[in-house]
Formats: C-alpha cells, structure tokens, sequence
C-alpha cells in the first residue's frame, strides 16, 4: 500500500529552558511549537525556514535526539514520544540522520570502515554480516572503488565524498526515515546536484521516507513531493511542491518566492518587496500570527489577537492565517 | 586613452604551504570601469577571495610569489610600499568579507566603529566622523540612532550592514565585497541586496563582487568574471553571460544551478578541480570537458567574441561559436 503513513506527528512542541541564575527560569525558548503532519512511506517532503525557524530543532526532535516537551511521534503506528533505553535504540535503528557540515560529522581519528562500522557494533550486527554491508553501502553511495576509500580518514576526502560518506552511515542500518538537514548547503553548486542526485537515487531506490530540512527553496523542487514552510516554531503552510511553488498562500511564503532569485541579467534592476524587520523571538513571540508585524496584509484586532488555525484551502493544501479564515 | 578604474594584468599570487606551492591567482587580467560592478564567481577554492586579498594587499604571511600590474586609475599599486598602499586601502579601496559582521568590536559603539576609517585614513576629527557614520548608517537603511548602540544589539543582517557602511564612508573608488551575504538569510540578503542596488544606481559606486552563489551574483553585476582553479575563463557582460554562457565550464555550472521559474535538468559536472599545487599543464578544465580535443593539452589563450566577451578555450579559436 502506497498511502501507508510512515510518521505522524501530532502537536509536537519542543521548549529549551532558558535559566537565570542556577534556580530560576528565565523561560523558554519555543523552538518548535505546536507542529503536525503525517509523512507517508516513500515520499520525501522539504522543511523550508530560515535559521532560527525551528526547522533543525523539528528535525531532531523527530529522531528523538531532543526530548520533545509536548505532543506526540508516532511511527509505523507506534507511539515513541518517550521511548526509553532498549526501545529507543531499535527506533534509531529505523532512522537515519544526514547533518549539514560533513567534516564535523565525522570523528577525524576513525577510517571510513570504522566510522560505518560502529553503528553496526551499536547495533549487534554479526562480524562477517558488518563488512557485507560497508560494502555495499560504500558502493551505494559511489565511494568506489569501495578498497581504495576504506581505510582512509574524513580529512583525506573531498567535501562531496565526506557528505557521502555521512549518507553511507546513516543509509547502513536499513533505515526507513532519513532527516537531512541542509545536507547540501556546504558544497558549491555542482557538487550539491551531484550529492541531491545521488540521495533522490538512494530514495527511490529503498522506498525511503525523508524529510529534507533546508533554507534554500530553489532545490526542492528536484527533491521532494511536498512542502513545508516554517516560520518562528510553526509550520505555515503545508502543499504538494508544484502547487506551493505555483500558488503559494501564506503571505510568508510568498515573499519568499518573490525574493530568491534565479540567473537573470534583469535581476540587478529590480528592488524587490521585502518583508520589513526580522524573524521574532521564540521567547516572546508576538500575540496571535508570528508573522503579523511584518506582513503586508496585517489586519490589526485580527491577526495580533488569535493564532490562526491550520486550514486546508484547496485538497493537501494547508495554511494557517487569517486571509483564509 | 581612456583608463579603467581598476585594470589588473598578469597577476599572479602564489602560497607557500607544506604540501607545496598553491597557485591560487594563476595570471589573471581584467579590467573595472567607473559605475560598474564586476561578479567573480566560481566554486570553492578557485582563487577568488584571493583574487580580492591581492588587490587589496591583504595577504597572509605565507606568500610565496605576488606579481603583476594592478592600475587603480593611473597609479600602479604593485609599486606601492607597504606604507602608500596602507593609504590606498580604505581611502581609495574597501573590502567587506566574507562572516566581516562577526568582526565587530564587541565593546565600542557601532557609530565609532563606522566612523574609524575616516578618523585613522583621513584624519578627520572624531565629531565630524560621528556625524558622516550616522549620515552612511542611514544610507544602509540603519536608523541613525544606532550609532550608540553596541554590536550586541544588532541582528546579524544589520551588522553586515554597518560594516557595508564601514567600507562606504570613506567614499572609495572601489569596494570589494567578498560573499557579503553568504552567511545571511534569503530575506535579510534580498534587502541587503536592495540597498546595494539602489546605493549603486544613486552614487555609481564601483563594485566588485565576490560569490559561489551564480544567482546571486545576477543580483549585482554588470559583468561577470568565472574563474576556475586559479585563472578567469570567461569574461562576459551580464547579458551575455546569463543569457548564453561561452566557456564549456560556464555552461556546465549553470546547467547546475537550480531555478525556481523554469523548468530545467539540473546537470553536475563530474569529477572535481584540480589542484592548484601542480595544476594541469594545458587547460584546467579539460579533464572534465565533455567537448575537449587534442588542442586541450596546451593551454588556450583568452579568445576575444566581438570585442566584448573573453573565452579562454580552444573552440572559440578560431572565432564565433562552436555549436
């Protein structure tokens, strides 16, 4: 079944405290408040945001590598919100995670062979089962021939094949989520199609489920089925690719299609309309819509008074502000 | 005859390093008029910060070979001492760097800091100084009031704009701008990108600007230079280059760049640059040319197309296209 949903996440807040002293709270840092989606088997969907949106902080909470402060995670029907221990070890074996600076990802004292192979220590995979898999992995990923780059260090390789190599690792236990967060935005342009390429393969080829985390929306087209927009810890808008990037809603995501631009010599004389101010902060968000202050459509009593519900405007298109409330 | 603002010939700039000496500047010419903004772009370790550092003369202590003319008008500032050419920067050339707002003295106040070039370079009263940084703060879209602010108290976006301020209150003839918003984000970088545009058409100011980011670059430029491991292999008008790429590693790094309005293949370019220790001996690309021939073993020249674009590849040889 095609339609099977992979992840379900429902409600999902991820608060850091902020401390003033050594007793008291100063706070919390509302890094991801209130987020829901169900992500199906086999797609790939792109989390677009600015720093600071939340977007890594969605991410790693996902894979559990943040304790998520409310709402709940459930994969493949299973409730891992606060799996302990032995259970939460078989959910890392289901998921897989591809960071965004490849050589800090990687312990510079280990080979690659050792690198790919502690995960399946980790994980009890017998000795001769353990070099099968690196590789098969390592060709998989291309790093061939595969006794060549075994015995090498992360420092001996070039950026593209140190991110190829943190896909190896995080593709070695047979996962059936990857979270890639800005696994592309290091490396110079051809470089990056080289590695989006090879992880939209690897995709494919697996039936992977994959939540691609990323600044740059100019790439998600090549990439993903659908798209998420965050802006300030929440998710704004919500639709298949080609109908956000056609008919965008939230005036956010908006400007954001207005401003990146494309190769085009008439770009240096076109001022374009952005969105005045900055990102808020996650400690006092604004009243109501987080984007209000800077939007264009602010309709005061309106959009500073009542956070606006998730609305589906047209099927799998969803949207939270007021324009469509 | 008229002269360039900035006409650089046979520049070379050469690191000693462990492993070997690096080319990072391998014989590079061209030349900046007045009012315009050159694009150097190119990947990661092509030489073109570099190519900025030596105009500039700001290099590291490790260099082994800097040569060649770089005219700023009529003055040749390879022949300058250390102590002229410290006159020459910041006067007459600034530069804004890459991650330049974490350069920011956290302890004085941004309007100070704006304000020190014209205190150090030109001698002018502290009072004076104050009044001009409010005045170029302002014109970088920071309130005037910020000037006593600390730099703490400035998002990342506005600090890029007060070093941009820093580079601009001097007045130079040209200002480099090395990846000035690579570490921003895309709305903060699209009004960072506005103001550049508008201050350039209000005072024609003459840039050079610095990127990996090939549409980026489309924001700025009037011409744009593509360099590739250490030398400049096409020189076009923004036109031309956005419009019809020459160079087959041009044309290959555009296939690469993914775009939002059209619908197109992204393509890479197999294989990765060579090395600048001991680069190839003909020419550099050809190892991953799709359209190399047994010509590609010497090194080409740059070919002139109708007197305004350069190409430095064989195919252009003898003139024209080649497909």
């Amino acid at each position: 079944m095609s339609e099977q949903i992979l992840l379900s996440v429902k409600e999902l807040c991820k608060y850091f405290e902020l401390r003033k002293g050594l007793f008291t709270k100063a706070g919390y840092v509302k890094a991801v408040d209130g987020v829901s989606f169900d992500l199906k088997k086999g797609d790939a969907v792109s989390l677009v945001g600015e720093s600071g949106s939340g977007k890594t902080t969605l991410g790693k909470t996902i894979l559990r590598l943040y304790e998520p402060t409310k709402g709940t995670i459930i994969f493949e029907g299973k409730d891992i919100t606060n799996l302990r221990a032995r259970q939460l070890l078989e959910y890392r074996r289901e998921t897989g995670l591809v960071q965004q600076d490849p050589y800090g990802a990687l312990p510079p004292f280990m080979t690659i062979r050792r690198v790919l192979e502690e995960p399946l220590i980790i994980h009890k995979i017998p000795k001769a089962e353990r070099i099968k898999r690196i590789y098969s992995v390592l060709e998989e990923v291309r790093l061939t021939p595969v006794e060549d780059f075994i015995g090498k260090y992360p420092h001996m390789l070039s950026g593209g094949q140190q991110q190829r190599l943190v896909i190896a690792r995080a593709m070695i236990l047979n996962p059936k989520l990857i979270v890639a967060d800005e696994p592309v935005s290091m490396l110079d342009a051809s470089v990056r199609i080289e590695i989006l390429t090879l992880l939209k393969e690897i995709q494919k080829k697996h039936g992977l489920s994959v939540i691609y985390i990323t600044h740059d929306l100019s790439t998600t087209r090549y990439f993903s089925e659908w798209i998420y927009i965050m802006y300030a810890g929440k998710i704004v808008e919500k639709a298949p690719t080609k109908v956000l990037l056609k008919n965008p809603l939230h005036p956010y995501s908006q400007a954001l299609l207005t401003i990146i631009p494309d190769p085009d010599a008439e770009n240096r004389f076109r001022i374009k309309d952005v969105p005045p101010g900055e990102p808020p902060s996650l400690v006092n968000p604004p009243e109501g819509c987080r984007f209000h202050p800077r939007c264009i459509y602010f309709k005061d009593g309106v959009c500073n008074k009542k956070d606006p519900e998730e609305i589906e405007v047209e099927k799998d298109h969803f949207v939270r502000c007021w324009l469509y409330g | 005859m008229v002269k360039h603002l900035l006409e650089v010939k046979n520049l070379y700039t050469y690191f000693k390093t462990r492993k070997g000496i690096v080319r990072a500047v391998d014989n590079v010419a061209f030349t900046v008029e007045k009012g315009e903004t050159l694009a150097v772009i190119g990947e990661s370790g092509c030489g073109k910060s570099s190519l900025a550092k030596s105009i500039i003369r700001l290099l590291p202590r490790n260099i082994h070979t800097y040569k060649g003319e770089i005219y700023l008008g009529n003055e040749d500032l390879m022949k300058l001492d250390e102590k002229k050419m410290n006159e020459v920067r910041w006067a007459k050339i600034s530069m804004v760097s890459q991650a330049a707002q974490n350069s920011l003295n956290p302890v004085i106040k941004v309007g100070q800091q704006v304000a020190e070039p014209l205190v150090i370079h030109e001698g002018i009263d502290k009072k004076t100084a104050l009044e001009r940084a409010r005045k170029t703060l302002s014109m970088v879209g920071i309130p005037e009031a910020f000037a006593e602010r600390y730099p703490f108290e400035l998002s990342g976006g506005m600090k890029q704009r007060a070093i941009i301020a820093m580079a601009l209150i001097t007045d130079p003839d040209l200002i480099i701008l090395d990846e000035p918003t690579s570490a921003l984000d895309v709305l903060t970088q699209a009004s960072i990108m506005n103001m550049l545009k508008t201050i350039k058409k209000e005072t024609s100011k003459t840039f050079m600007f610095i990127t990996h980011d090939i549409a980026v670059s489309s924001e700025l430029a009037d011409k744009v230079a593509v360099m590739y491991a250490g030398q400049i292999v096409e020189l076009a008008s923004a036109e031309e280059f956005y419009n019809k790429p020459l160079h087959p590693y041009s044309i290959k790094l555009m296939a690469s760049v993914p775009t939002l309005r059209t619908d197109k293949k992204l393509e890479f370019i197999p294989g990765a640059p060579p090395s600048l220790i001991d680069p190839p001996k003909g020419c550099r690309f050809a190892e991953r040319c799709p359209w190399r021939f047994e010509k590609c073993m010497d090194e080409p020249p740059l070919f002139p197309i109708d007197n305004r674009s350069f190409v430095k590849c064989w195919l252009y040889e003898s003139k024209g296209s080649f497909k």
